[in-house]
């Protein structure tokens, strides 16, 4: 096995990953596609790990997943908080922020 | 090897294709099942790269936690339930270029600086031990910090999220 296909892989997932967080409207749909990247950067911590043979990638790995469940947790929190004082999720309606 | 080359293969195929899905269904329960595949997928590549303990911690928590706290924020947003078209931005063509970009430039730089290095066969194994005794020794700061992020985020969601 090569170290460049987990790359490419980790790579093309954190490209789709981005697409997502960019077309997508539903903050729901938002926070997925952040799971897609934090997901591309475990793969490559855990193949740097095999490569170069020591527990660090592995170690770091776990703290992103612990990372990635507090911040899905805070995320729709906050998706039900806009939810329920605007009744829509959608982000194109949070422009109060625009001048 | 050509065996874990195949494995490699098909588990990628599956991904790539579910992680598609996830950005372009128009059905965020869809979405959140295809997620399902792309995690899997992962948890399997894990253990391909001979970190039982990493995949076994995917599934428990992402396959089963995040999943869960996923679908039910769908169904506590009242998303609709079926097909739904106003999930993308009207400028959502404009992200192809920018994914399509980000991964030429990521392509090009990881065939200049690994090229066809191979993965070691005969390496050691990293034990579920060696990666108990860097979380409670050489990384204990992070881990401290780590349960702190935890505390605040479980607290923070339910200020949050509680009715008054």
């Amino acid at each position: 096995m090569l170290v460049n296909q987990f790359l490419f892989l980790a790579a093309l997932l954190f490209c789709i990953g981005v697409y997502g967080v960019i077309a997508r409207k539903n903050a729901v749909l938002v926070l997925m596609s952040i799971e897609l990247i934090l997901n591309a950067v475990n793969l490559n911590f855990i193949a740097f790990a095999l490569r170069n043979g020591n527990a660090d990638g592995h170690t770091f790995a776990l703290y992103i997943i612990a990372i990635a469940a507090a911040e899905v947790g805070v995320g729709l929190a906050m998706v039900l908080l806009i939810f329920r004082n605007r009744k829509t999720i959608s982000l194109d309606d949070l422009s109060e922020m625009k001048g | 090897m050509v065996a874990q080359n195949i494995g490699f293969a098909i588990i990628a195929a599956i991904m790539i294709v579910g992680a598609l899905r996830v950005v372009t269904t128009s059905n965020v329960v869809h979405a959140a099942l295809w997620l399902v595949v792309v995690l899997a997928g992962a948890a399997a590549q894990y253990i391909l790269l001979a970190a039982e303990f990493l995949a076994v911690t995917q599934v428990l928590v992402y396959i089963g936690a995040v999943m869960v706290l996923f679908l039910f924020g769908t169904m506590l947003t009242r998303s609709r339930i079926g097909r739904d078209s106003g999930l993308n931005n009207s400028y959502a063509k404009l992200g192809i270029p920018v994914a399509v970009v980000l991964f030429a430039t990521m392509t090009l730089a990881l065939s200049e600086s690994f090229g066809t290095e191979k993965l070691p066969t005969d390496g050691s194994i990293v034990t579920t031990q060696q990666i108990s005794d860097q979380i409670f020794g050489t990384y204990l700061l992070p881990f401290w910090a780590l349960s702190f992020v935890l505390l605040a985020a479980v607290i923070g969601a339910i200020v949050l999220a509680r009715k008054d």
